[in-house]
């Protein structure tokens, strides 16, 4: 069963930060991790990543890997130009009250898999 | 290690052939340390790539190893510049940087060996991944690099 932002957004309550994004995209699967080039190297097209990095350069990755969405845990509130960055290339970002266990937990329950590379 | 020759390391699979006058290029210039520009020329790539229809495989190759290289100019260079040359079977990206160069290039190469600063870390970046990144991504890989003159990266994938 696939899930979509949008029923990710509704499941797990989160905030969505861009107005433009495309919320029937897939969450093909879940990732959780601060460091980019570790991103980089073990990030899929399509996943849901997790992080507390708020700067420009989590869009950059996120935009080179395809992913669907960025979600900020804990309330972490982006830079304005991060999400600026992020509606112009079509990275939904997403924040959320939960901190990324809980987040991951949530994922996990609602079908969408770990994110591992082919 | 390669202690003989410090600047270099030994190349990473077979030298594509040099891009014909035929080829498509693009040239981006990275400023040193302006991270808010990072990632703007490997962006422009991927474009330019997906425009022509490459396969996803190849352009998410393409992608994390051209972003590596431009990030590292940004953080470790006096600024340099990125050129693309996609030509027949090949793709052929060529980073140059007007210092400050890598003391020992088979260092920079290992894994978890990273002289970014506490800032940098701070934004996740320098954590010794970069370049073992940029070579696993590639089909060709080389550096040639002279301390106090600046370093030389050439990246080859194919195509096809």
């Amino acid at each position: 069963m696939t899930v979509t932002l949008r029923e990710l957004k509704e499941s797990l309550g989160l905030t969505l930060l861009t107005e433009s994004a495309d919320m029937s995209r897939a969450v093909e699967a879940g990732y959780c991790c601060d460091l980019l080039s570790w991103v980089l190297a073990r990030g899929v097209s399509g996943m849901a990543w997790i992080t507390v990095q708020t700067h420009m350069n989590a869009v950059a990755v996120a935009t080179l890997l395809d992913m669907s969405c960025l979600i900020l845990p804990e309330d972490i509130q982006p830079e304005p130009d991060t999400l600026a960055r992020a509606a112009e290339e079509g990275v939904a970002v997403f924040v959320s009250r939960d901190n990324a266990y809980a987040l991951c937990g949530k994922m996990r329950a609602m079908g969408v898999p770990a994110a591992a590379k082919a | 290690m390669n202690r003989d020759m410090p600047g270099q390391c030994p190349p990473h699979g077979a030298r594509p052939p040099e891009p014909s006058d035929n080829a498509l290029r693009e040239t981006h210039r990275v400023d040193a340390g302006d991270f808010s520009t990072a990632g703007e020329a490997s962006a422009s790539i991927r474009r330019a790539l997906r425009r022509m229809g490459i396969n996803p495989d190849v352009i998410r190759r393409v992608s994390i190893a051209s972003y590596e290289v431009e990030i590292n100019l940004v953080i470790h260079s006096f600024g340099g510049t990125m050129e693309m040359a996609l030509d027949g079977d090949w793709l052929t990206i060529i980073s140059r940087d007007t210092g400050p160069g890598i003391e020992d290039v088979s260092l920079a190469m290992t894994e978890g060996w990273s002289t970014a600063t506490e800032e940098v870390r701070e934004k996740g970046f320098g954590a010794g991944m970069g370049l073992p990144n940029v070579k696993r991504n590639t089909d060709y890989f080389d550096i040639v690099s002279q301390s106090g003159v600046g370093t030389t990266m050439r990246m080859g994938f194919k195509i096809q």
